[in-house]
């Protein structure tokens, strides 16, 4: 009896051994094998005329992703800096301002944002947000582009770092909380100096998943974006007008060609997806040296 | 004997919903004295000394009835920023701040509106040295109050609340989560801080209550298990000749 027992420990030790190792075999074999189709790219163009030039006509083997480079970084920063904020406030009043009954009505409405597909959110983007972008009077502005981009992705990043900042926030000791207020700290300063420096590193991370997911995210902004190759550009004096430009991600850019592409056209994409893959191992890892270095705060 | 009090509760109540945790507490805290709240697990001494700078107030269900005077004023009709300046906590885990050791005791003075550097250095540097802290970390006020050891904290706390100059300074179990050398320090510490500061500390250890306390409180749950005051008296007085049968069982160690 004693003797099955154990060895039924020893099977479930080997299966749950088994579980993990996959996963990490999967991650592995998609970055193994992203790479082998992108080889032929990276030989017979270069790396660095990949990421340099400017110019993507691969009719006529020209393969420059820079301008879908600097159009998934705009993208995505927009979308941080519109969506970071309000996510930031969306998780402190959930945590720490609203009261249980007004918490159990947000709350659920922030996580169904999670759960609508984002074909959909394209679809609100091309209804709601392009037409209203489309107002603002600047030549050559179709509502297509950077601007409308960012804000479709500043709402679909909203409910990954409010979830993630607010348990951040709520896992802060209360003996904090308390010792603040018997200081006689008022409540905003006390969410400002204590509760937030407290949960910066959980903030970070909400911050960096919204991030990844920003990069990655790949067919709302195909129906948003316009997606021209071209690297985005001031229309007027302005420079706020480069968001009203067109332009085209990394994501979409292989989403959009892969289903027609051949030989090197095609590797040039897997080659667009390993350079992606890259770039979102060096946000997610520097998040994480981030996190690890300054959960204390030195000087604050 | 007694002294006017810097504060006093008169037939003071707290309810948590509709469970009464205190009822119809009537005391008198001695100025510039160290008072001891005694009493077994959950009699209330936690919810009366958390009730002088109105902590109670976090808990959204709680409600009081009587009153509560601090320097002759109601608390609930003064400010309750102003009340916690003046009446200060210090609790029964160190929770120091996620901050270096002088952001920690400087935090006070800064949200009070101090913001001269030389004015926070010196407020830092006094309040760590009447909290017997400013030998052990003087040379490492930059770095993270984590650092120190459960004591150094717990002492780190202190000057905390010592920073904003309070009158009053609750304790609650200070040292419940501290060896007996730290707790010694605190102890000793506390003696020499009565001169400025009036000091109510709620122990759950009758041997400290009678060791630092000046002035005992005897709290018991009665039937409905709210919390009463059951005596109230010098400490050597309530621990050689207690008035009450429940107190001197409770002292002679028979329950609790």
């Amino acid at each position: 009896m004693r003797k099955n027992k154990k060895r039924f420990d020893t099977a479930m030790k080997y299966s749950l051994l088994f579980a993990a190792l996959a996963s990490i075999l999967i991650v592995l074999m998609i970055g193994f094998f992203t790479f082998r189709e992108a080889l032929p790219a990276f030989r017979d163009i270069g790396l660095g005329k990949l990421l340099t030039e400017s110019v993507w006509r691969p009719g006529q083997g020209q393969y420059g992703i820079l301008a879908m480079i600097i159009g998934s970084g705009l993208v995505t920063a927009g979308a941080v800096i519109l969506g970071v904020p309000l996510a930031l406030g969306c998780a402190i009043f959930l945590s720490e301002i609203a009261r249980p009954n007004l918490r159990a009505i947000v709350k659920p409405c922030i996580e169904l944002l999670a759960g609508i597909p984002s074909v959909v959110y394209g679809l609100f983007g091309m209804v709601i947000i392009v037409p209203i972008v489309r107002g603002i009077d600047v030549p050559g502005n179709t509502g297509f582009g950077l601007l409308s981009a960012s804000i479709v992705l500043a709402v679909m990043i909203l409910p990954t770092i409010t979830s993630v900042a607010e348990h951040a926030i709520r896992s802060v000791p209360k003996e904090f909380r308390e010792g603040s207020l018997a200081m006689g700290a008022t409540k905003w300063e006390t969410i400002q100096k204590v509760i937030i420096p407290g949960a910066r590193s959980g903030i970070i991370s909400a911050i960096v998943l919204g991030l990844g997911r920003a990069l990655g995210e790949t067919i709302a902004m195909i129906m948003v974006i316009g997606n021209s190759v071209i690297i985005p550009a001031t229309s007027t004096g302005n420079p706020l007008s480069i968001f009203l430009s067109r332009a085209r991600t990394l994501t979409g850019n292989i989403a959009v060609e892969i289903n027609y592409a051949t030989g090197l056209h095609e590797s040039a994409l897997f080659a667009t997806g390993v350079i992606l893959f890259v770039l979102i191992m060096i946000v997610n890892s520097s998040a994480r040296y981030l996190m690890s270095r300054g959960s204390l705060g030195k000087n604050c | 004997m007694t002294k006017e009090g810097v504060m006093k509760t008169i037939d003071y109540s707290l309810y948590y919903g509709d469970f009464k945790a205190l009822n119809g507490i009537t005391v008198n805290i001695p100025i510039n004295r160290i008072t001891a709240i005694i009493g077994p697990s959950g009699c209330g001494k936690s919810s009366l000394i958390r009730s002088f700078n109105r902590m109670n107030d976090l808990m959204s269900n709680s409600r009081t009835e009587g009153t509560i005077l601090v320097d002759g004023e109601d608390i609930y009709s003064q400010d309750v920023v102003r009340l916690r300046k003046k009446v200060g906590m210090v609790f029964q885990r160190p929770n120091p701040f996620p901050k270096s050791i002088f952001a920690n005791v400087a935090y006070g003075p800064r949200i009070h509106g101090i913001r001269d550097k030389s004015k926070l250095a010196a407020i830092v540097e006094n309040s760590i040295r009447d909290a017997a802290l400013w030998d052990e970390v003087k040379d490492d006020l930059g770095k993270s109050a984590f650092s120190l050891s459960g004591g150094q904290q717990q002492r780190l706390c202190i000057a905390r609340a010592l920073a904003v100059e309070p009158e009053v300074i609750l304790m609650d179990e200070p040292a419940s989560a501290l060896d007996p050398v730290a707790t010694l320090k605190i102890e000793e510490l506390m003696e020499k801080l009565k001169r400025k500061y009036t000091i109510v500390i709620v122990t759950h250890n009758m041997q400290q209550a009678a060791r630092v306390s000046d002035f005992t409180a005897f709290l018991l749950t009665d039937s409905e298990r709210a919390g009463n005051l059951i005596e109230f008296g010098p400490t050597i007085e309530m621990f050689t000749n207690p008035v009450d049968n429940r107190t001197e069982d409770y002292i002679s160690g028979r329950f609790g």
